[in-house]
């Protein structure tokens, strides 16, 4: 076949292109991911019942503001990514402030804390589950996220996978929020971004594979 | 931004709202300009040019949907002609060819060339491969040009279903592309 034959045929009855669906398609895929992880969360861990005597605790909305900080500007940098040619701009810093806000924040904690303190403070009492049940809560997103980012057309691939676990693990550890009894920044600062690092490494890992096309 | 990148645009959006006439002309341009592209950066491989300009064509087609006119097309065309040519390449690795450096500029509407080689990989062939199902809608639709309806009536499919199967075929024929080794 030749060239001018293809775009003949490649023309040949096109109709309007819904533009939008890829991103609705996308939308649909993420709501389902997060409805199962809250339903995981809650059969499996259940929502913290004391939950309600920390919404005093400033401590407790920096670390749902923190969280879903890093999932809006996961999703940003994750369509960014998700549609050929278009430049991240300031995503890599929007990603990157909450992560460095909050270890400023462990410095000074850290700083004002006594020695034998500090171990609690970093270690908390849910140091050891805490990365594990983030990443577990931040499958069923993930697996939405990257069936989502499919409806697009990513070239960087394993970029793009990265991206999306990160939302994943953003959205993972919002929904842990609600049953972690944790507040104390240096806990913060480095537990739970190991918990959404997992599955950003594992999304960058299987984004060449899934994500070809 | 260059006359070429408003022209193309212009017919590219028109094309994606529905605009056969516009659309053919785009892709019409398209493939000149990729074949310019594709020549500047396969200088060892000339024979391979007109082959990665039809997948490339291909490829453009099936992922129309993800253009967002609010952008310039030249970043959105360069990002998927280099997403096939990198490829493109880590297919014929074995074959050595020498990669020249891919980033840094945006040059792929440019310059046209209209003078087609003749492709290797027939299409054609590719396209009689695909099950029946997906063929036939093509074939109707796609090569003979007749309306959606008319497809649906011929293969006892929904129209909805005809335009599934058409943008499904389209897709695994890219696939097939692909994964040939």
């Amino acid at each position: 076949m030749k060239t001018d034959e293809l775009a003949r045929l490649l023309a040949t009855g096109v109709e309007r292109v819904d533009r939008r669906a890829p991103l609705r398609r996308a939308g649909i895929a993420v709501a389902l991911g997060v409805l199962l992880a809250g339903a995981l969360m809650a059969g499996w861990l259940g929502v913290r019942t004391t939950l309600g005597e920390d919404a005093g605790a400033p401590m407790l909305w920096v670390k749902f503001a923190f969280v879903a900080w890093l999932a809006a500007a996961g999703a940003i940098a994750a369509l960014g990514l998700a549609r050929p040619g278009v430049r991240l701009a300031r995503a890599p810093v929007a990603l990157a402030a909450p992560v460095l806000g909050m270890w400023v924040l462990a410095g000074i904690v850290l700083a004002g804390a006594d020695a034998p303190e500090r171990a609690t403070l970093l270690l908390g009492q849910t140091w050891s589950t805490c990365p594990f049940n983030i990443a577990v809560l931040s499958l069923p997103v993930l697996a939405a996220a990257l069936w989502g980012m499919r409806g697009f057309a990513p070239t960087h691939l394993a970029w793009a996978g990265g991206a999306s676990g990160l939302f994943a693990g953003a959205v993972g550890a919002f929904v842990y929020a609600f049953h972690c009894p944790e507040l104390a920044a240096p806990f913060l600062g480095l537990w739970y971004v190991l918990g959404m690092l997992v599955p950003a490494a594992l999304g960058a890992l299987v984004g060449p594979r899934v994500l070809r096309w | 931004m260059t006359a070429s990148e408003d022209q193309l645009k212009d017919l590219a959006v028109r094309g994606l709202d529905g605009d056969a006439g516009a659309y053919h002309r785009f892709l019409v341009e398209l493939s000149a300009r990729l074949r310019a592209f594709l020549r500047r950066r396969l200088p060892h491989a000339p024979e391979e040019v007109e082959d990665l300009v039809q997948e490339t064509l291909l490829a453009i087609h099936n992922q129309r949907h993800t253009f967002d006119s609010a952008q310039p097309l030249t970043p959105w065309v360069h990002a998927i002609a280099r997403y096939k040519l990198v490829d493109f390449f880590r297919r014929r690795s074995r074959e050595n060819l020498t990669l020249e450096p891919l980033d840094g500029e945006l040059d792929c509407l440019s310059t046209a060339d209209t003078d087609a080689a003749e492709a290797r990989r027939d299409l054609a062939k590719l396209l009689d491969a695909l099950p029946e199902r997906q063929r036939l809608p093509i074939v109707y639709v796609k090569v003979q040009g007749l309306s959606v309806v008319e497809a649906a009536r011929l293969t006892g499919m929904s129209e909805s279903a005809v335009k599934v199967a058409v943008h499904r075929g389209l897709k695994a024929l890219a696939a097939m592309i692909r994964d040939a080794t």
